[in-house]
């Protein structure tokens, strides 16, 4: 081979050192802020109590206790010494996972300052973290589902909204919840279907599509609400799914609660985020998705057919939608309210692109989301000053950041949201 | 013997436009037949019928004496036809492997991807035609070159005995398109056949076993090259005598206009693009700055007219600092600037004519009066523009988007020179133009330049590089390499040093002709 074309291409070196100020000067005020915020007001000695078990389980653990003010001062010590090596020299590749380090740093003081004095049972919160995580995922996975075929899907809170209303009507009339989660499923894949039409076939724009979309789901669902399951009650009371644990697993101390005792769409989700992943990268059905997802023009001239893909992976993420739906309803309130979904849908979407479009990501996002939530009403409990609004608004705030390229640029699908149009 | 595969009274109609008019073509087995055309001459249509992209409204396609219908691609790809795009169907996220199998994928277990199987598969294909490329690499960290030479890999991964290559050599240095060539007539001797289509009358004389020239969607006739030359071709291209070599009158280099020092600047994705780069342009001469497209030419051309934001280093405007200097003082200093992407930096497609004319200047006089605007003489001026340029256009009110390219080039060309400049800075001012235009806008080019205005020529049209430039300076991979003059500028020494080649050792490649390749 001439040495003219080499296979080798050097990579132009980043030149703007900005980034890695910013992380540095970041870690650093992480750092600050656990000092000057939260050790005034703290005296010597204080310990907090953190429970590993909850009251139910047969193994009971002893809780862990950790000094309040030692401990806050060595992680604040911590961050300061992490800001600094990133300021004089940086941490190259391995930036991000020092900053979730400190992230991590930093929520662990926040848990050690809101419960000094008191007691926080970790297991519950970890527990309620999980559950509250279920919609989001879902609805992450939905638009991922979408996306990577080169569709953008915004409606899938109306998705979610209408299966949730489906469910408790259907499950209400036949007493089946099995029955009910089947309608909505099929409530998300129709609607999803008419998304398609609309931008595969008529190319609508597909923000446009999809908000229509979200309007007609809210109008239909609390107008029927009104007017039947409100009124009715036999209308509005479905069976539930309750907790199903799974034997010997949920004996496991710490996890076993968390992860096994859980009702079934805490397992229908992990199972889907690992099968859409082996799905989605390790097979013909996943490679050609993401292929007419990144360039469907390629894929056209290889003797993909692009419209039939896209239609499949639209109704698909609606299905996954509506089944997420059907949570609200079937595995949590056993009752449908008005706009119950509360943009769970839109901040799956917020998970899907923190989550880089990778189902483990936005498993990962839908935690920390989750967590701010479970967060917000332990607080309330435990008494502290903080409104529990500002906390739910921290994910969002990390969302902002991730959008703006400052922890690595989040790339969606190349062909994402623009219609194909064949020649 | 029946010919692999034969066209017969193919023609296509679109709105307003009889794209192919009847046209015949043969192809034998193991022949290279080249498909000559300017832009817009009907070649990519023919092919994206054959291809199935596109339906023809009449005639037949015959493949090995049997008549085929081809609705799609993959009916192609079942008939043994391949093509290689202009604009390559590659994944940049997706590794070569998957690329190459993406529709046609090996798999275990019936539908769990099998890469360690397609890519044995990739490494015999490659070794067997000589295509060195790394199955694994990601098509985004590979260069144009390489990224051909996978496409190729896909056809042939699908067994296709029929290739056909469209403007293969448009992203290539002059190495790369020798190396293309070589594994081309490995191609033939292997048993395959392969049209090429190219609008380059020199790499067609070299490389093919036929010539068809078509113009205006019709086959004015086909020659072996032996039978032919540049001349000849390019007459039956155009459809009258074209003038290929430019008069150009040695220059007279007077003061310098423009002078670059140290010029630091980078990329959309904040990664260094240009890197120290500093030269100088004077007065009456055009310096050309040759290189394989993505080095750095695109943000230079940028940064030097006020686009992008410099990071470091100066630039100098007849003795008066512009370094980040808005674009409306640069302009008013007297630079004239035809743009790389001209439909979407040099116009505005949707306004007519007569208002692309004005860009630069409608806020002062003769074209406003303080907030008013002076329809009437804006209007004469374009008309006169129009007239003088020789823009094809129904009148100075249609809109631009419905001109050719050629004459939406002229547009800017037009606003560009009919002002006082001093300094031109012209960016692929002839890319994807007819023959006509381009001869037409190197001769208005050429005319400034003995106005004694001082040229800035950036484009990876080597050919045209060395025909217009007093100076040529060569960029790779964000830096000057060399600024080397007219007269030792050649073809050879000028593609090596594209290709990254450091300036001593292209010299003494080039002195112990012919090149090395492969």
């Amino acid at each position: 081979m001439a040495t003219t074309t080499s296979a080798f291409h050097r990579k132009i070196e980043v030149v703007s050192p900005t980034r890695q100020r910013v992380m540095g000067i970041l870690f650093i005020l992480l750092g600050l802020i656990l000092v000057f915020f939260f050790t005034p007001g703290l005296s010597q000695g204080q310990i907090t109590t953190f429970g590993l078990s909850l009251a139910t389980s047969d193994i009971q653990l002893p809780p862990w206790q950790v000094h309040t003010l030692p401990t806050l001062y060595g992680l604040a010590v911590a961050s300061a010494i992490l800001g600094g090596i990133q300021l004089a020299r940086g941490f190259g590749r391995y930036t991000n996972w020092v900053l979730g380090l400190v992230v991590g740093f930093f929520i662990f003081g926040f848990l050690v300052w809101a419960a000094a004095g008191k007691s926080l049972n970790l297991v519950g919160m970890f527990n309620t973290t999980l559950s509250r995580s279920v919609p989001i995922t879902l609805g992450a996975l939905s638009g991922i589902l979408c996306e990577r075929s080169g569709v953008v899907n915004i409606a899938i809170e109306g998705m979610m909204l209408t299966g949730a209303m489906v469910s408790a009507l259907v499950g209400s009339i036949t007493q089946n919840a099995w029955l009910g989660l089947l309608a909505a499923i099929l409530a998300g894949a129709l609607l999803a279907l008419v998304h398609a039409v609309l931008s595969i076939k008529y190319k609508t724009n597909q923000i446009v599509s999809g908000t229509v979309i979200n309007i007609f789901a809210t109008g239909l669902t609390s107008y029927i609400s009104a007017k039947f399951l409100q009124v009715n009650q036999a209308l509005n009371n479905p069976p539930t799914f309750g907790g199903t644990p799974i034997p010997l697993l949920s004996e496991i101390p710490i996890l076993g609660p968390v992860l096994f005792n859980n009702s079934i769409f805490v397992y229908v989700m992990f199972i889907l985020l690992f099968v859409l992943n082996v799905a989605l990268f390790q097979t013909r059905w996943g490679l050609r998705l993401r292929a007419v997802g990144e360039h469907p023009k390629a894929a056209d001239t290889l003797g993909i057919d692009v419209f039939k893909t896209r239609y499949m992976a639209v109704v698909l993420g609606g299905m996954v939608a509506g089944f997420a739906g059907g949570y609200f309803t079937l595995g949590s309130a056993g009752r449908f309210d008005e706009v119950m979904t509360a943009g769970r849908g839109f901040i799956g979407l917020a998970a899907m692109i923190f989550g880089n479009w990778n189902p483990f990501g936005a498993f990962g996002a839908g935690l920390l989301f989750g967590f701010a939530d479970a967060l917000a009403s332990r607080l309330a409990i435990l008494g502290i000053a903080i409104p529990s609004q500002f906390l739910l608004m921290a994910p969002y705030i990390a969302t902002m950041i991730v959008l703006a390229g400052v922890i690595g640029r989040a790339r969606p699908p190349a062909a994402d949201g623009i219609p194909y149009e064949k020649e | 013997m029946t010919p692999i595969l034969e066209l017969r009274g193919i023609t296509k109609r679109f709105p307003g436009v009889l794209a192919n008019d009847h046209i015949n073509l043969t192809l034998e087995k193991g022949q290279i037949h080249a498909l000559l055309g300017e832009n817009g001459a009907g070649k990519t249509t023919l092919m994206n019928i054959l291809y199935g992209l596109y339906q023809p409204d009449e005639g037949e396609i015959f493949i090995n004496g049997k008549k085929v219908i081809i609705h799609s691609p993959a009916d192609a790809i079942a008939q043994g036809i391949g093509m290689v795009h202009q604009h390559f169907m590659l994944i940049p996220v997706f590794t070569v492997t998957e690329n190459v199998m993406l529709g046609e994928e090996s798999t275990r277990f019936d539908g769990f991807l099998d890469r360690e199987q397609a890519a044995a598969r990739v490494r015999a294909i490659s070794e067997q035609y000589g295509l060195a490329v790394d199955p694994e690499a990601y098509i985004k960290d590979l260069p144009v070159g390489v990224q051909q030479r996978v496409e190729i890999i896909k056809l042939l991964y699908r067994k296709a005995d029929i290739l056909i290559l469209d403007e293969p050599t448009a992203v290539l240095t002059p190495q790369e398109v020798e190396e293309l060539f070589g594994i081309m007539r490995s191609l033939v001797e292997q048993g395959k056949s392969i049209i090429f289509i190219s609008h380059k009358l020199r790499e067609v004389l070299e490389i093919a076993d036929l010539i068809t020239v078509i113009r205006r969607g019709r086959v004015v006739g086909s020659v072996r090259p032996e039978e032919a030359d540049q001349y000849r071709l390019a007459s039956m291209m155009v459809g009258r005598d074209v003038q290929l070599e430019l008069e150009r009158p040695p220059s007279e280099p007077g003061e310098p206009v423009l002078e670059v020092e140290n010029l630091l600047v980078a990329d959309e994705l904040g990664q260094l693009a240009v890197d120290h780069v500093s030269f100088d342009v004077r007065s009456g001469e055009i310096l050309g700055i040759a290189g394989v497209q993505g080095n750095g030419q695109t943000e230079l051309i940028e940064a030097i007219t006020g686009h992008r934001h410099i990071l470091e280093g100066r630039v100098r405007l007849l003795g008066q600092d512009v370094t980040n200097a808005p674009p409306r003082i640069i302009t008013e200093l007297g630079t004239g600037y035809i743009p790389e992407d001209r439909q979407r930096d040099g116009l505005v497609l949707a306004f007519p004519v007569m208002d692309n004319l004005i860009l630069r200047t409608y806020y002062k006089p003769p074209f406003a009066r303080g907030r008013r605007m002076e329809w009437e003489v804006i209007r004469q001026h374009a008309e006169a523009l129009v007239k003088q340029y020789d823009i094809r256009t129904p009148s100075a009110l249609s809109l631009c988007s419905t001109l050719s390219g050629g004459n939406q080039q002229k547009v800017i060309v037009a606003r560009e020179l009919s002002r006082p400049i001093r300094l031109l800075v012209a960016a692929q001012p002839t890319r994807g133009l007819d023959v006509g235009s381009i001869e037409y806008i190197h001769q208005q080019i050429l005319e400034k330049r003995s106005q004694g205005v001082a040229v800035l020529l950036a484009s990876t049209e080597l050919d045209e590089i060395l025909q217009l430039s007093d100076r040529v300076a060569v960029m790779y991979r964000g830096q000057i390499v060399a600024i080397v003059p007219a007269a030792e500028a050649t073809k050879d020494y000028i593609g090596l040093l594209m290709a990254g080649v450091p300036a001593e050792e292209a010299r003494q490649r080039v002195r112990r002709k012919p090149v090395e390749i492969g």
